[in-house]
């Protein structure tokens, strides 16, 4: 049976993909450039039996996911830069009581209200950095409409099976471009759902590290008494300040990802295998960067591609060996140069960084791209 | 015999963290002996907080407790409703947390009328922080931010409640214990967003501050000048200047729920 095809712009593949990973809770607030997931799981998820609320603000959102995300729901939001600016406090809740939940960010231009409809790609420290507090995040950054779908998917599966936050960003024009997308069928791709206590309710503690590094999360109404806090807890959740446990918990959750780099990693390399300049670029800048690597071949240049999918945890690994393999990587990323220092921390030093940033509301083009690449090398 | 509190909660979780003479004691006895009345399961029941001594309430008690960020308890109990609302969701919380930095939480799920029981503990004053005035301190009060007195005017919570569209609002004080569950039992069999307002004493940062020599005071002050609506109707307005009105100020059974009326868009989505 043929699969079912369509054009589809990337903000509607979001939504698609959220009801196909199981997703029955969206809890949210109209902001430009996102707002089409709103509008399309309005639609599609009572068709499910699934929930949609539009809040009373972006805090109030991130509320009502947390929440319902606590009963067992696959939960999401979308938003943008100014809204996941006010989203912050509560991703720092849902870090540390390690509630699962997704939060979409189509990238605009920044700070502040910025270039609403512009395209960005300056919340990427953010995504990382912007809650307050030691704690670890997982971000992931598709480039195309298919791959939106796909990594929606993976989105709640990492929530799922890491108990925590995880961000998708993607840039505005990723968000509004159509594209052809192919539905994947049920069970093609992998639905992870969260795991249940093996402990009954007498004795289950929610944050019991002899569980592993996840304690499995039980759900409010099911049987399950326990208590949730954004205070620093012991195992069975409940307020300490004692130094040794506040220390075990803190590390633990941020082990659980540092840990699994290699579970969560995902990256696309293009013509790196024999390249000596490599253009290190994500989203939408990851295409016209496709585009230049061709053209530099073209004229002899042994120009690659890589092209991170998860952005946090950051690929160090893989960077620190391309450092050591080519003579330049150029980033390229539609901001003032945040990317570069991950990228320039991960080289060591082993080959020349250089940026090629734009922050006007247009596209970075291959021409430029092209013309850095020249440049440095 | 004495009232069985105990297997209500949580093992070793006292003492509590209130200071002697706190009223927040007393509402949560009161939230007991409803929940106990309601003949709730404690397992489908969700307590939710947001910050402030009045927000520790859930941790004690032996059911499904979120302590969540301030300001933020409506928000996240509305979550917990709509995807489960099976579930009976009590909040909890002071003053400055529900009206201050969570004041649109609490005006939209009042509008909303989502099947909630909302127990505000108004001390009139920002307790855990050491006593800076919120929006609930009486104007010329003193507190640890006001100096000089209090150029402020208060938010009359209740009164903002019905202007929300709660469906039940009602209001009693600490010095009333036995009103305080009787309120809470009538909220809590309500169907919509009730609001039960309770008027309480901080002795440690506002009753020192506000020359109120003793906890004694603070409850004869509350006595003194609370008065039942029926008894309100009475009286004249001069009369009634500087009293607060108790008991059940607005119940309105008409207005439809939030999660029933969800529950019609999903029958409309399937194409029911």
């Amino acid at each position: 049976m043929a699969k079912k095809v369509a054009l589809l712009q990337g903000n509607q593949a979001c939504a698609a993909g959220a009801v196909y990973a199981g997703c029955k809770f969206f809890g949210g607030y109209p902001i430009t450039p996102s707002t089409e997931v709103a509008e399309e799981l309005s639609i599609s998820l009572p068709k499910v039996g699934g929930k949609f609320i539009q809040m009373e603000d972006e805090i109030g959102a991130m509320a009502s996911v947390i929440g319902a995300s606590l009963t067992g729901m696959k939960s999401l939001t979308a938003t943008s830069g100014p809204g996941v600016s006010l989203k912050q406090e509560l991703i720092g809740y849902a870090c540390i009581a390690e509630v699962p939940c997704v939060i979409i960010n189509v990238m605009r231009g920044g700070p502040s209200t910025g270039m609403p409809t512009g395209p960005g790609q300056s919340d990427v420290m953010q995504a990382m950095w912007g809650t307050h507090g030691d704690h670890a995040a997982i971000a992931l950054v598709p480039s195309s409409v298919q791959e939106i779908f796909s990594e929606t998917v993976r989105a709640f599966n990492l929530a799922e099976k890491y108990r925590m936050p995880v961000q998708v960003l993607f840039d505005e024009i990723v968000g509004h471009m159509r594209e052809r997308i192919v539905f994947p069928e049920p069970g093609e791709l992998e639905v992870i759902d969260r795991e249940a206590p093996t402990d009954g309710p007498d004795t289950y503690k929610p944050y019991d590290s002899t569980k592993g590094q996840i304690p499995p999360l039980a759900s409010f109404g099911s049987g399950y008494k326990f208590h949730v806090t954004g205070l620093n807890k012991a195992d069975d959740g409940f307020p300490t300040t004692k130094a040794s446990l506040v220390d075990a918990e803190e590390r633990r959750q941020v082990d659980k990802v540092m840990d699994n780099v290699a579970d969560i990693e995902s990256n696309e390399e293009y013509l790196t295998e024999d390249a000596e300049v490599v253009i290190w670029a994500f989203g939408s800048t990851a295409r016209s960067a496709r585009y230049a690597v061709n053209e530099l071949r073209k004229e002899g240049i042994k120009a690659g591609l890589f092209r991170p999918i998860t952005l946090w945890p950051f690929p160090t690994k893989r960077t620190a060996e391309l450092a050591v393999q080519c003579k330049a990587i150029v980033v390229a990323e539609m901001n003032l140069g945040q990317m570069i220092h991950e990228v320039e921390r991960a080289a060591k030093g082993n080959c020349v960084v250089a940026g090629e940033f734009r922050v006007d509301g247009e596209p970075i083009n291959p021409a430029q791209i092209m013309k850095k690449v020249k440049e440095v090398l | 015999m004495a009232y069985d509190y105990e297997k209500s909660i949580r093992p070793g979780k006292l003492p509590h963290i209130w200071c002697p003479g706190c009223g927040h004691g007393i509402v949560m006895k009161g939230l007991i002996r409803a929940m106990d009345t309601c003949g709730l399961d404690r397992k489908n029941t969700a307590i939710v907080s947001g910050i402030g001594c009045a927000s520790r309430l859930p941790g004690y008690l032996d059911a499904c407790t979120l302590h969540t960020a301030h300001g933020r308890a409506a928000a996240f109990a509305t979550g917990v409703k709509m995807a489960k609302p099976e579930m009976t969701v009590i909040c909890c919380g002071g003053d400055g947390d529900g009206t201050a930095i969570g004041g649109n939480h609490f005006i939209h799920a009042c509008r909303r009328n989502i099947d909630m029981t909302y127990v505000l503990m108004n001390n009139f004053i920002y307790g855990m922080t050491g006593g800076q005035f919120s929006p609930c301190t009486p104007t010329g009060a003193k507190a640890s931010t006001t100096p000089y007195g209090n150029p402020d005017p208060i938010f009359d919570i209740s009164k903002l409640a019905i202007g929300a569209g709660a469906t039940f609002v009602a209001r009693t004080t600490a010095a009333h214990p036995r009103e305080i569950d009787k309120l809470i039992v009538q909220g809590i069999q309500h169907k919509g967003m009730s609001i039960i307002e309770v008027l309480d004493d901080c002795p440690t940062t506002y009753g020192r501050r506000n020359k109120f020599r003793s906890v004694v005071d603070m409850m004869k002050h509350l006595k003194a000048n609370a008065v039942p609506i029926k008894a309100a109707a009475k009286m004249t307005a001069e009369q009634l200047q500087g009293k607060f009105l108790t008991g059940v100020l607005f119940h309105d059974t008409e207005k439809p729920e939030y999660c029933a009326q969800y529950a019609e868009v999903i029958k409309k989505a399937q194409g029911a």
